[in-house]
């Protein structure tokens, strides 16, 4: 395996306006890398979920994007509040985010089960009042 | 269906990118809650919306939309113009209410399109 392009992130977990910003620029570095629009869009949207999860829900955190030849690895870092119960989380239509955001259009509870409808693989590693790491690859074929 | 041709169907002001009003959508969806334009849309080139905040341009740029139409006389702020000229998606407003500007343009030939 060659070595991978890295990009890293920090995301501000105070401004909900900023949110996104990190996942616009991921998505034109891939354009720039000439990957089909396909592949961009999952990645996009699976990461522009996750940074907008880690602000409402973990103050901001780091996000890191790898990519490999043969397929895109994104690394979502926090050291939120963490995920008492992954199975209710992962349900769609289940969000514990405050009405605040829901009237900014978020918090329908479609985070989670749309970074893994995007993406061939997703790990969800959490431990309640430390923090979580969620690592999700999209696979490149060419 | 031309930019131009939904602006002028919707009645709408148009706010930024004049130069990509003779571009083409084939399909358009109509949300508030940007969480289900993530999650339901596909190939969609037009959001219609009632919310105004730089979220929407960030949602429509994840999509590969190409136009937003904000409805219900909400007017965009210059943060959200500045950030749709980087994106390039035009912005237009409607006075029309969701329902009607829809209607409207769905009647005059632009559909739904694909669901994720």
């Amino acid at each position: 395996m060659s070595a991978p392009l890295v990009y890293r992130y920090d995301i501000d977990g105070e401004n909900f306006t900023s949110a996104g910003e990190a996942s616009v620029k991921v998505k034109k570095s891939l354009r720039q890398l000439g990957l089909s629009q396909d592949i961009i869009r999952r990645v996009s949207i699976a990461m522009y979920e996750g940074e907008i999860n880690m602000v409402i829900h973990a103050n901001g955190g780091c996000a890191t994007v790898s990519v490999y030849p043969e397929k895109i690895e994104i690394v979502l870092d926090d050291k939120g509040p963490g995920i008492p119960n992954i199975d209710l989380a992962m349900q769609e239509g289940f969000s514990t985010a405050p009405e605040r955001i829901r009237s900014l259009g978020f918090g329908a509870g479609m985070g989670l089960p749309n970074m893994k409808a995007n993406t061939d693989e997703m790990k969800i590693e959490t431990t309640v009042g430390v923090g979580t790491k969620i690592t999700m690859t999209v696979n490149v074929n060419r | 269906m031309k930019i131009r041709e939904i602006a002028a169907l919707a009645k709408a002001q148009v706010y930024c990118c004049e130069e990509f009003l003779d571009g083409e959508v084939h399909s358009a969806c109509g949300s508030d809650m940007m969480s289900d334009v993530l999650a339901f849309v596909k190939d969609q080139g037009l959001l219609i919306t009632g919310l105004v905040n730089p979220q929407v341009v960030r949602t429509a740029e994840m999509m590969d939309m190409r136009a937003i139409l904000f409805v219900r006389g909400k007017k965009p702020t210059p943060e959200i113009l500045a950030l749709a000229k980087q994106c390039e998606i035009v912005i237009m407003a409607s006075e029309l209410r969701m329902f009607e500007a829809c209607g409207t343009i769905y009647e005059s030939g632009l559909k739904g399109g694909v669901l994720q």
